[in-house]
Formats: C-alpha cells, sequence, structure tokens
C-alpha cells in the first residue's frame, strides 16, 4: 500500500474551505447590535426615564402591597355572575365562529378548491379579519348592537372567524386521500367518500381546535369588558379605575382560577377526542 | 333472492355469527349513544350561555342593518362620497397615524426585546432538565404562568396608573405578559435539547453558567430567536389596542374615531393597521424561513 499522495498546497485549500466570509463571521454581530441600537432609540423614543422607571416601580410596588389580601368586599354575587358572563361569551363566541367559518375554510382548502383566484382572495380575507384585535371588533359590534355581552360574543365570533377560517383549510389540506379512493373503489358516492373518507380524519382535529380557542377565548373574553361588550372585564376595568386594589386583586384571582379550570376541562375533553399525544409536548 | 357467496374463507356457524354482529351493534349503539349525549350536553351548555350572554336574535337580526350601513359609513367621507375617490381626504391624517403606527411598532419591538431579555435570564432555571433546583423551577414557572395568564391590557390598565399615561405603561404591559408567553416556550425547547453537551462541559468542571453558556445556549439559540420573532408579530397586533387604556399607539386615536364618529377616519386607520399587521407578518414569516433554514444546514 502506497501512501496517499499530499497536494502540497493543502494547507492553503484548507484555510480556503474553512475561511469564513465577513457576512459569516461578524453577520451575526452586526444584527446584533442593529437591534439593540433600535431598541435603545426605542427607550428613548418613548421617552423612557430612570427616574420615571425608578418611581413607577415603587407605585407598582405600593399597587401590589393594596392588592393584599383579595377582597371582594360584598360584591361577590355580581363577579360571580359576570364571570358566568364571560364564560358564556367566550363558550358561544367561539360556536359560532366554527360554524360560520367551516364553509369558508372549504373554499380556502388547496384540496377542495384548485383554482388559486378564488382561493387567494378568500384567503387574505381571512387574514385580514385576523389582523384586526378583538377589542377593535368589539368596539366595531358595539356601534351595531349596543352596549353588551351580546357585542362580546358577535367581536369574539368575528375574529375568531379569521383564525378557524385558515386553521380548518389547513386541517382539510393535510387529510389524507387514501382513505376516500379507499371508499370510491369499494363503490361509495362522493356523499360516502366525504361521510367516510374525509369527516372522520377532519372532525377530531377541528374539534381540538374549537376546544382550544373556547380557552383562549376565555382570556379574550375577560377583557372584551374594558371597552364596554360584557363580562368581567367591566368590573375589572371600573374597580381599577377607583382604586379598589382588594377588588382588583379578587378578580384577577377570579381570572386565574376560571383560566385554569377550562384549560383542565378542555385539555381532558381533547385528549379524549383525538388520543393522548405520543410526546408530553401539546 | 337468497345467494350463497362461495369464498375462499370458511364462513362461521350461524349462531357465532349471529352473536358476533349482536355485540358489534352493541357497541356502535353504545358510542352512537355517547355522542348524542355529548352533543345534547353542548346544546344545553349552548343555550344556558345563550341566556347568560343575553342574546336576543330579534334585536341581531333588527340591528344587523346597522352592520353593513355601518360599513358603508365608515367608507363614506363627509361629503358623501366613496372613500377612495379622494385618497387625500380619506387620509388626511396619514402624517400623524404613521407617526402613531411607528410608535406602535416600537412600543411592540421594545416590549419584545425586554421581556424576552428577561426570559433569557430566567427560563433556565425554569427548565426540567437544567434547573440548578425544584422550588427556585416551581417559583419561575408560576411566576412565567401567572404573567401568561393575566391578559396584557389588564396590566397596561395598572401601570397605567403606576407609570402614569403614555407608552411606557404600554411597553411594561407587553414586557411582563412577553415574560410568561416566552417563558414557558423557552424552557420547552430547553428541555428538549440534547444533554450530552452539557455532561462534556460539566464533566471538565465547569460552573452551572459555563455550562449554560456553552453547551446549552448554541443549541437553542435559534429556536428562541424564531418564537421571539413569532411573539413580536402577537405583540404588534396587541399593541394597536394598547391606546384603548391610554397606554400609547394608535389606539388611541382610533378609539377617539370610533366613539365621535369621524367615520372615514376609522376605516383609514383600521386599514393602516391592517397594512403594518402584513407588513410584519409577512417579514417576521421571511426572518423565521431563514433561521429554520440556518439551523437545517448546520
Amino acid at each position: 500500500m502506497s501512501r496517499l499522495p499530499i497536494d502540497p498546497n493543502a494547507g492553503e485549500r484548507l484555510a480556503q474551505v474553512y475561511s469564513a466570509s465577513f457576512a459569516r463571521r461578524y453577520g451575526g454581530y452586526i444584527v446584533g447590535a442593529a437591534a439593540f441600537a433600535l431598541f435603545l432609540f426605542g427607550l428613548w423614543y418613548l421617552e423612557f426615564s430612570l427616574t420615571r422607571t425608578i418611581k413607577g416601580l415603587a407605585q407598582f410596588g405600593w399597587i401590589i402591597a393594596f392588592m393584599m389580601p383579595p377582597n371582594p368586599g360584598t360584591q361577590l354575587p355580581s363577579y360571580l355572575s359576570a364571570m358566568g358572563e364571560t364564560l358564556s361569551i367566550a363558550l358561544l363566541g367561539t360556536t359560532l365562529a366554527a360554524v360560520f367559518a367551516l364553509p369558508f375554510s372549504l373554499l380556502a382548502a388547496r384540496n377542495i378548491i384548485p383554482s388559486a383566484l378564488l382561493r387567494f382572495p378568500t384567503r387574505r380575507f381571512l387574514d385580514s379579519i385576523r389582523g384586526v384585535d378583538t377589542l377593535i371588533w368589539a368596539l366595531v359590534w358595539i356601534n351595531v348592537v349596543g352596549l353588551g355581552p351580546f357585542a362580546g360574543v358577535l367581536a369574539i365570533a368575528t375574529s375568531d372567524f379569521g383564525a378557524f377560517g385558515k386553521l380548518f383549510s389547513e386541517a382539510i389540506e393535510t387529510a389524507d386521500r387514501k382513505p376516500v379512493e379507499g371508499i370510491r373503489s369499494t363503490g361509495g358516492g362522493s356523499l360516502h367518500e366525504i361521510r367516510f373518507g374525509l369527516l372522520p380524519q377532519v372532525l377530531p382535529v377541528i374539534a381540538g381546535q374549537i376546544l382550544y380557542f373556547i380557552e383562549s377565548n376565555t382570556r379574550s373574553a375577560t377583557i372584551i369588558g374594558i371597552v364596554g361588550a360584557g363580562g368581567i372585564g367591566l368590573q375589572l376595568a371600573e374597580q381599577i379605575r377607583v382604586l379598589e386594589w382588594q377588588h382588583v386583586s379578587f378578580l384577577i384571582l377570579m381570572i386565574l382560577v376560571a383560566v385554569a379550570a377550562i384549560d383542565f376541562v378542555s385539555k381532558r375533553l381533547r385528549f379524549a377526542i383525538i388520543g393522548r399525544p405520543a410526546t408530553a409536548a401539546t | 333472492m337468497n345467494r350463497t357467496v362461495v369464498t375462499a374463507i370458511p364462513s362461521l356457524p350461524p349462531a357465532q355469527i349471529a352473536a358476533l354482529a349482536a355485540s358489534y351493534d352493541r357497541a356502535i349503539v353504545r358510542r352512537r349513544m355517547r355522542f348524542a349525549g355529548g352533543v345534547i350536553a353542548f346544546v344545553l351548555l349552548l343555550l344556558l350561555a345563550a341566556v347568560g350572554s343575553e342574546v336576543s336574535l330579534t334585536t341581531f337580526f333588527a340591528k344587523l342593518g346597522n352592520f353593513t350601513s355601518y360599513f358603508y359609513r365608515i367608507l363614506h367621507l363627509d361629503s358623501g362620497a366613496w372613500v377612495w375617490t379622494d385618497f387625500a381626504e380619506w387620509f388626511w391624517g396619514l402624517k400623524k397615524w404613521v407617526v402613531l403606527i411607528a410608535e406602535t411598532v416600537l412600543i411592540s419591538y421594545v416590549g419584545t426585546i425586554g421581556g424576552a431579555f428577561a426570559v433569557f435570564l430566567l427560563n433556565f432555571l425554569a427548565a426540567r432538565n437544567v434547573g440548578p433546583c425544584l422550588w427556585l423551577r416551581i417559583a419561575v414557572a408560576r411566576g412565567f404562568e401567572l404573567c401568561r395568564t393575566v391578559p396584557g391590557i389588564v396590566f397596561a390598565l395598572i401601570f397605567v396608573i403606576a407609570f402614569g399615561l403614555g407608552p411606557m405603561a404600554g411597553v411594561f404591559a407587553i414586557m411582563i405578559h412577553t415574560t410568561g408567553a416566552l417563558g414557558k416556550l423557552y424552557s420547552e425547547v430547553v428541555e428538549n435539547i440534547d444533554m450530552k453537551p452539557v455532561e462534556g462541559v460539566r464533566a471538565t468542571g465547569a460552573s452551572w453558567i459555563t455550562g449554560i453558556r456553552f453547551a446549552v445556549v448554541p443549541q437553542v439559540m435559534a429556536s428562541f430567536a424564531s418564537y421571539t420573532l413569532l411573539r413580536f408579530e402577537i405583540n404588534v397586533r396587541e399593541a394597536s389596542v394598547m391606546g384603548f387604556v391610554g397606554a400609547g399607539g394608535v389606539g388611541q386615536e382610533l378609539l377617539v374615531a370610533v366613539r365621535k364618529f369621524y367615520y372615514s377616519d376609522v376605516s383609514a386607520i383600521l386599514i393602516l393597521i391592517i397594512v403594518l399587521v402584513f407588513a410584519i407578518d409577512i417579514s417576521t414569516g421571511f426572518l423565521r424561513h431563514r433561521l429554520i433554514g440556518m439551523e437545517h444546514t448546520r
């Protein structure tokens, strides 16, 4: 066995192969420095000052101290009914959104509507609805149906309509064609294909997403009261304005408990519908 | 018509077939009953919710006309012409609004960076695999949960009182909420790393901090950056409503326009917000794909 011939320029070539370009070597630092500079500019532009920060934090510390212990005073029944209203808004809003989003999601799904001409505008339309925050929709609906929880239901339904349309259409797009073809090969009609081929695949995914959204909408529904669209947010904003800190901390505690409870229930239901995921991460 | 089908598969005696078929039918019936029970329970819950949230279909249909007419009105100028016939009149306050939109982006940017920085320092304490001790891990994880569950705008309401009106309250509100939301995601990323490099570094006698710096951080940086970009996108949406409670950004202007019935202003500001959200959506999406690509080629 002879020795491998060694290229006399091997060292040079090696250095060349492993030499990092300028962008590779310093790019990260430059991007980091630019991001940090923008951060400093933001602090300056938004009129941050050390004295204001310290004063504010001290004030915040006092507020936290005033919050202890949480105490609803004599208002407990009205807070509980407001919480019930919030949960109702979340449940009803999500359900409405799901009902209306389903047909639209069919229009936005690639395997159902192959023409990009119809699909693209549908998607943009859904995106722009999603881009507007729930609170803004609440403001708009208050102008239409007046103050109260009904406006909240419609606000949540509208903003979730955009999100659901996107998620459902993705669920439909990722559905496997094989069961549908199997049904067809045994002589099933197109209705059979949808009922036994497509629906069993898509429904559990959609149900899981609806449950997840009911959970996250409980959170959204706690705040739409701030603009007057019903629920516990109205009470919360009012108590903050009149500086009743013990009531505020009690209301926040109520929200935490309610969200945790809904979280628990919806997780159990989700596992029952789609089965426990293989890994712990959901 | 009674045919005997001749197949290669020997068929069971009829009694056994009947028993199997009956048990199959029972199983199906049980499943359908459970499904129907679920549907009935859900419908009852919905009715209860409808009563609880004062849904009234008569108001809805009576006022539904308002919805279309509201959109009709926000798309008309004071002169009665459609808005797009006179862009200068429609976007009369463009300069002011663009400044406010820029302020909104800055609020969410500073809030996101500040929150991400805090989380970067804290999340290693909350991760199950590298966390130094149990009580610290639980304390930090609970803290994240508290920051995550209380909506950002509630923090903004409180901070407006603590810091005074202005964007500072909005920045702190977004920062706190970001800390909670990213804290969970970051520590989940850390929990999924390969532990061998950590053991290697620790085996050389390095301290906990050195171990984090040279074995954990290089593995998680790309995912951290990707999640942070995603959060930035969400925070822009949230910052657009911070003005509702006086915490800076374009929300204040929108609230005033809606409350005072400046119809064409409402549509103009809404369009600016939607354009902003699209722009942020597309650019962060582009950056995230590049980040993910970088991670894969490594």
